[in-house]
């Protein structure tokens, strides 16, 4: 890792540190009340079931539409493991059964992955879309998870700070997959499967160990989800809850992992914040999803993701001649920008510039525009 | 001196379709530039995806070196010293054109070598280096088939594959992508350049293999054929 990669992820890491600290100080100094907090922890566990189907859906290109069938597998394993455990409230082994349930979620990846993943086109939307009604079916008819009841007696163990670190770690994971060599590899295969292979790339192997990491994490959630409803039913995770998984990604912006954290929080809160005008919230809810999607398309952030450098950006040249360390965002950038940035605050101010105008440094004529575009 | 590349008696179907009927194509030396040429639907592209194994033949055999290459996986084929250039191009639109070549030395692990043929790349190709941080998308035709050209040099290949390079191309940007492609030769790259643009293919191959409906009608020294009757009526016109 280089020095700037490495201080890049310090920063980056400041910045979770400090936003759970506003919001742990909201929630405990009372000025937030609980139902919120509890809306935070269901935005938190969402976003890591959004940023996970961003992984095979956004960045490996893959349609998977039973995400929530790869959910309901962690928190049916994870429920099972706490209540067997017989200790409520106890965090280790909260986390053992996350991992767990996580597990068996990626082994079901596996499984559902290995003939659909070889074949091209939208075999694995099919495949997927039935294996959520096959849980289902699954979890309907075994006894331990309660049969066609509700499977109740689940500890309430998940809370704000556990959901949330977890959603920072996830991110941190598939991010700096998607930024190595490997990650490339798989945005190659969404690109042109073919291309990829002839430059060497096990296209099989890569998309499994994808998908397989992305229901691993719609796993954890599960598990997390679990814990924080205490009451699990296996009609909660049918194909209107992988759907919703999809219009967060989609809202987001497909390929953005903050676009998805940052619509799972906006699609958490908005039915709460409507509320109060009962009939007409779903109407609201579709009305906004329609607007959004008709003037922006590419989802709240595009293929970008929210960084040091999109801040600064949005500040403009002036603000980042001020703050030169916003420059090591350059590692943190999107995968369009992944370039470890060196040199001056200028160059960078300037390339930075030169991106958001579609045109580089070099040629003068290009200058000339920059300078004319910078005037006005 | 061994043979570098061959393929021996090739019959491809599709279903009942005999679309290669069994070719011979040789290449002997290392350093030559051999072209395949023919018109539409001869079964050019046909032979390009055997070799990349994307068809399985029905009878024959492709060898490169000591490998042969229809026991090969698709992925490692690249590793054999083998580099494609394929039809249509087939950069990855959406990622960098830095990322882009570093795909191409996907299978190389050496990192200061990977950079230092990098750096040689953006000196050959200074709009390539203006715009290496750009999605390769954005990048105008011409300058996506250099991309791929240069996608397919960043693994160092000891033969490359090219699929119709002037797919597509205004004429001006045509002569500029042969100009590489004989600038690429002389540096001793071996090149199997498969074209439809027959006059500019014999110009700067050595040799060169007529496809005509899946079978090679002729073949000989280029130069030769340019100014060959029977070839200048059917391919050249005139």
């Amino acid at each position: 890792m280089t020095k700037s990669k490495f201080l890049s992820y310090v920063v980056n890491l400041i910045a979770a540190a400090a936003v759970f600290l506003a919001f742990h100080l909201l929630f405990s100094g009372g000025v937030v009340s609980r139902s919120y907090r509890d809306l935070f922890t269901l935005g938190c566990i969402y976003s890591i079931a959004a940023v996970s189907l961003n992984l095979s859906t956004g960045l490996l290109g893959e349609l998977c539409l039973g995400h929530a069938g790869f959910m309901s597998v962690g928190a049916y394993t994870s429920a099972l493991i706490t209540i067997s455990f017989d200790k409520p409230g106890d965090m280790p082994i909260l986390l053992l059964s996350l991992v767990i349930g996580g597990l068996l979620a990626a082994l079901s990846g596996i499984i559902v992955g290995i003939p659909a993943l070889r074949l091209r086109g939208d075999y694995l939307a099919i495949t997927t879309l039935a294996f959520g009604e096959i849980v289902k079916v699954i979890v309907r008819a075994l006894k331990i998870t309660g049969g066609g009841q509700p499977m109740t007696g689940i500890s309430l163990t998940t809370n704000y700070t556990l959901s949330y670190w977890i959603l920072i770690i996830t991110i941190i994971i598939i991010y700096t997959l998607i930024r190595s060599r490997h990650g490339r590899a798989i945005l190659s295969i969404r690109e042109d499967d073919i291309a990829a292979e002839a430059s060497g790339v096990a296209v099989t192997r890569y998309k499994l160990l994808a998908f397989s990491l992305s229901a691993f994490f719609a796993g954890v959630a599960g598990g997390l989800y679990a814990h924080y409803q205490g009451v699990l039913e296996p009609q909660f995770f049918d194909y209107n809850q992988s759907i919703n998984f999809m219009v967060m990604v989609v809202l987001g912006g497909i390929g953005s992992l903050t676009g998805s954290v940052i619509s799972a929080f906006f699609l958490t809160l908005l039915p709460e914040i409507l509320r109060g005008l009962a009939v007409y919230r779903t109407l609201i809810y579709s009305v906004v999803l329609v607007l959004l999607m008709l003037y922006r398309p590419e989802g709240l952030l595009g293929q970008k993701e929210l960084s040091q450098r999109l801040f600064a950006r949005l500040l403009g040249r002036n603000g980042l001649r001020t703050s030169p360390q916003s420059g090591v965002g350059g590692s943190s950038a999107s995968p369009q920008e992944n370039i470890p940035v060196s040199g001056t605050a200028e160059r960078k101010a300037d390339s930075a510039v030169s991106d958001r105008l579609g045109t580089s440094t070099g040629a003068p004529e290009e200058a000339l525009e920059r300078k004319w575009k910078g005037r006005r | 001196m061994s043979t570098l590349f061959a393929i021996r008696d090739l019959h491809i179907f599709y279903g009942s379709i005999h679309a290669v009927k069994g070719i011979n194509l040789e290449i002997k030396e290392e350093g030559e530039l051999v072209s395949l040429i023919g018109a539409n639907g001869a079964g050019k592209t046909t032979i390009m995806h055997c070799i990349s194994g994307l068809l399985r033949p029905r009878q024959g055999q492709i060898l490169f070196k000591e490998y042969d290459l229809l026991k090969v996986k698709p992925e490692n084929i690249l590793e054999t010293g083998l580099a494609q250039v394929p039809e249509g191009r087939r950069i990855f639109t959406r990622l960098t054109v830095e990322d882009n070549l570093e795909m191409g030395a996907y299978t190389r692990h050496k990192k200061s070598e990977i950079k230092a043929d990098m750096e040689k790349i953006f000196q050959r190709f200074p709009r390539l280096a203006e715009r290496r941080r750009q999605p390769a998308g954005t990048l105008s035709g011409g300058e996506q088939q250099m991309l791929a050209i240069a996608r397919a040099m960043m693994s160092r290949p000891k033969l490359l594959l090219m699929d119709e390079p002037s797919m597509g191309l205004a004429p001006l940007l045509v002569r500029e992508v042969f100009d590489l492609i004989q600038e690429m030769r002389s540096e001793g790259t071996t090149i199997l350049l498969v074209e439809q643009n027959a006059r500019m293919a014999l110009s700067i191959a050595d040799r060169a293999y007529v496809l005509e409906t899946g079978r090679i009608v002729h073949e000989g020294v280029a130069s030769e054929m340019l100014h060959d009757e029977r070839i200048r009526e059917a391919y050249l016109g005139s």
